[in-house]
């Protein structure tokens, strides 16, 4: 099965280190305005979750794409845009659940995530692991056994 | 240019007139950038003589080259002027968001000089910038204030500010970005509020440019394995934040209690980091591109100090707790989430009202001044007199002059626990003799992170020196100040030195700007600074005289415990250091030292 960004969002701690190193490699900058990636930080709720690009089996922004421009890359199984074929339409931007497409003021173009191309700066960067480049599957097992020791401290308050 | 963005914005807040201004790229070379560039500037531009609090005093807000990069750790700014607390040149640095987004947005640094007539703040958007009036919001708490200037502004501005502490000239206000990061000492938010100045807001869209991308990505990710192979940036700071610290430095017999009256607290662990970790701690937080997040998001749930906010870390777990010999972790929580909204520095506040504690006990300062009973271990008094400061009522008029000025006031200016007029952070000399020396000739006053000895002296970095022995100490002081002079000016953070020493930071800085340089070019640049912050200290009038400890660290042997029978050998270090410096016998930076560093 094909690799994707998996986050766990108890590991983040808001750093931004993603989005530093992604807007560097992808645009030879630091600039988090920039980055293909971004951590929604709510600091008054002690949440942080990086929110990424999920490469979605069937992807809203390459359905919705008039140009055909979005595609799977076949070796990544990344969801790509071919800035050749891209009209700048933002399209895709407005059909992403996510917010994972979005247009760079910098660049004066339509940007997204491309796995970089197998070898994730984000990934190599994240100090703490909140975001991995794996296979999805057991994803949730985590969270499962979570959940079953909250039970197992509910039943032990009650029984 | 590479690292720096090249451009500064300075305001005139009498005339309501801002300029552009290009960043002189030799400037920059041989100043480094934040703490070093602004000190340079407040040294060329300002009597050392002015009034901090007159219009003439100007007030630099400067980042360094590494600033919003994903160099490690670093997200700092300083922020520098003389400090009405000190007399002294001020630099005080802080981390959060702020100074990455101030680059993000066209500008390596902001000099305020003047005074506006009505309060305002700074708006600053990808290079367009407007003062904009503040009355509304002149009164409001840290908190409120970012909120309201954010909904004002754009809901991911970043803004610095200060509270009702720094708009009422408390002598220790700080500003504060992010709501929860402080430029903490030495007063510098009440420069700001002498200037009618509430708060600078920020936000950009534009990139930071390096000189060598591959080498400089190469040697960020070989810092940063060293910063995950290290036992304290990727396992104590993370896990209990600089809480950590408390029991350690507690069972060397040196965590100054009830006003230095001695160096151990009984009640020591329920004010740890562990117990936060335990009671109170929500979540660890990273400023921007931190590995070591040893910020804490805190939440006290319920009880008469319920409240939610960041930290305390341990210099406020000490100086609100043990110094004021307060065991209650949920009170000394809830007096540091006061600071951090009020806007002042929990250390010289907890400090002075641990001064002022022990004038009352001795019956110096008298029942009839204060409506509140000032005794040791009080929780209540701790939290009712962490608001009165804020706004200068009652008591906490007089505990906004800090420590010095109170006690001198009623008789006994002996009790300060204070260098130069500021409170001293956690550490007792007796017990360690580096940091000792360190207090007593910090260019700030007193002062743990200008040169933090107790990385030798206690946790072995670099080597393992002996706390008790003053052999070596001036030495090692010299070493730790200049290299931290350079840390602070490359706009990294300070904690990054527990696993990365200069050959690492060199090989971020070098790569990033496009200045070659080496490990002693970089370390000469952190020298110059230190010493130019010495020059501009004696035109304000400072002297050898006030290279010196509170006499109680002298003069009293600790009563107790591993220190025992211990004063601090000041004297014989500070000649010693004198000498490293290559500084004569009165202290004075001498003419061969100055041609050296290129300060003639």
């Amino acid at each position: 099965m094909a690799k994707l960004l998996v986050v766990d969002q108890d590991k983040c701690t808001a750093c931004r280190r993603c989005e530093l190193s992604c807007s560097f490699k992808h645009t030879g900058e630091f600039n988090p305005a920039a980055a293909r990636l971004s951590v929604a930080a709510f600091l008054d709720d002690d949440y942080y979750l990086p929110v990424v690009c999920q490469h979605c089996d069937e992807p809203a922004c390459q359905a919705v794409c008039p140009a055909g421009a979005i595609s799977r890359d076949e070796k990544t199984n990344a969801v790509v845009i071919n800035e050749d074929r891209c009209i700048g339409c933002r399209m895709c931007i407005m059909a992403c659940p996510f917010g994972a497409v979005d247009y760079s003021v910098a660049e004066q173009k339509v940007v997204k995530c491309d796995l970089c191309q197998g070898e994730p700066e984000c990934v190599l960067n994240c100090p703490w692991g909140a975001l991995e480049y794996k296979e999805p599957a057991g994803q949730a097992l985590g969270k499962r056994l979570q959940m079953a020791r909250r039970v197992q401290a509910a039943l032990r308050e009650v029984v | 240019m590479y690292g720096w963005v090249g451009q500064l914005l300075r305001v005139n807040l009498s005339s309501g007139e801002c300029r552009v201004e290009k960043l002189d790229p030799a400037l920059a070379r041989d100043y480094v950038g934040a703490r070093g560039l602004a000190s340079k500037i407040l040294y060329d531009e300002v009597d050392p003589q002015v009034d901090p609090l007159a219009p003439e005093n100007k007030l630099i807000f400067m980042t360094g080259p590494l600033t919003g990069t994903m160099a490690i750790s670093a997200s700092r700014y300083n922020v520098v002027t003389r400090s009405p607390l000190t007399g002294a040149i001020a630099a005080s640095s802080s981390g959060g968001y702020f100074g990455g987004e101030l680059k993000y947005a066209g500008f390596d640094g902001i000099i305020f000089e003047g005074k506006a007539t009505e309060p305002v703040y700074l708006w600053i958007e990808d290079g367009a910038y407007e003062l904009r009036p503040a009355g509304e919001l002149w009164g409001k708490n840290t908190h409120e204030t970012e909120e309201a200037i954010k909904a004002a502004t754009c809901p991911n501005a970043r803004v610095a500010c200060i509270g009702p502490a720094g708009e009422k000239l408390v002598r220790f206000a700080c500003v504060i970005n992010d709501k929860h990061r402080a430029a903490g000492r030495s007063g510098v938010g009440a420069v700001m509020g002498s200037k009618n100045l509430k708060a600078v807001a920020v936000r950009g869209h534009g990139g930071i440019k390096v000189a060598d991308g591959p080498a400089f990505r190469e040697a960020v990710l070989a810092a940063l394995a060293k910063i995950k192979a290290n036992d304290v940036t990727h396992g104590g700071l993370p896990a209990y934040g600089t809480g950590v610290l408390v029991n350690v430095i507690n069972a060397h017999g040196g965590l100054p209690t009830r006003n230095f009256q001695t160096g151990i607290f009984a009640g020591a662990s329920k004010i740890s980091g562990e117990a936060l970790a335990e009671n109170y701690l929500v979540r660890k937080k990273g400023c921007l591109a931190c590995p070591i997040a040893c910020g804490r998001a805190t939440l006290v749930p319920r009880g008469p100090y319920a409240g939610h906010g960041e930290g305390p870390e341990y210099e406020a777990l000490w100086s609100l707790g043990a110094d004021c010999g307060v065991d209650d972790l949920a009170a000394v929580t809830k007096a540091n989430y006061l600071a951090n909204e009020l806007g002042y520095d929990p250390i010289s506040f907890g400090a002075t009202l641990a001064c002022a504690m022990e004038l009352y006990e001795k019956g110096y300062l008298p029942a009839k001044d204060t409506e509140l009973p000032l005794e040791f271990g009080n929780a209540a008094v701790l939290v009712e007199t962490a608001r009165k400061v804020g706004y200068r009522e009652g008591i906490g008029d007089l505990l906004a002059e800090g420590s010095y000025r109170l006690a001198e006031r009623y008789g006994h200016p002996e009790l300060s626990m204070s260098s130069k007029k500021q409170e001293y952070p956690a550490y007792d000399p007796r017990a360690f003799q580096g940091i000792g020396l360190n207090y007593a000739t910090a260019n700030r006053g007193g002062c743990h992170v200008r040169g933090y000895t107790i990385a030798s002296e206690v946790l072995g970095i670099p080597v393992q020196t002996d706390p008790h022995s003053p052999e070596g100490k001036a030495a090692l002081d010299k070493a730790f100040q200049d290299l931290t002079a350079l840390v602070d000016a490359s706009g990294m953070c300070l904690f990054t030195t527990f696993a990365l020493g200069a050959p690492d930071i060199v090989s971020m800085l070098a790569p990033a700007t496009g200045v070659p340089y080496t490990e002693e070019t970089a370390l000469l640049a952190g020298e110059r600074i230190y010493n130019l912050e010495r020059l501009f200290n004696f035109s304000a009038g400072l002297t050898k005289e006030d290279d010196t400890l509170a006499p109680r660290l002298l003069a009293e042997p600790m009563p107790e415990g591993p220190a025992r029978g211990k004063t601090s050998a000041l004297a014989q270090m500070l000649a010693e250091y004198y000498q490293v410096r290559g500084w004569d016998e009165e202290g004075r930076v001498t003419a061969a030292t100055m041609e050296r560093l290129g300060l003639a």
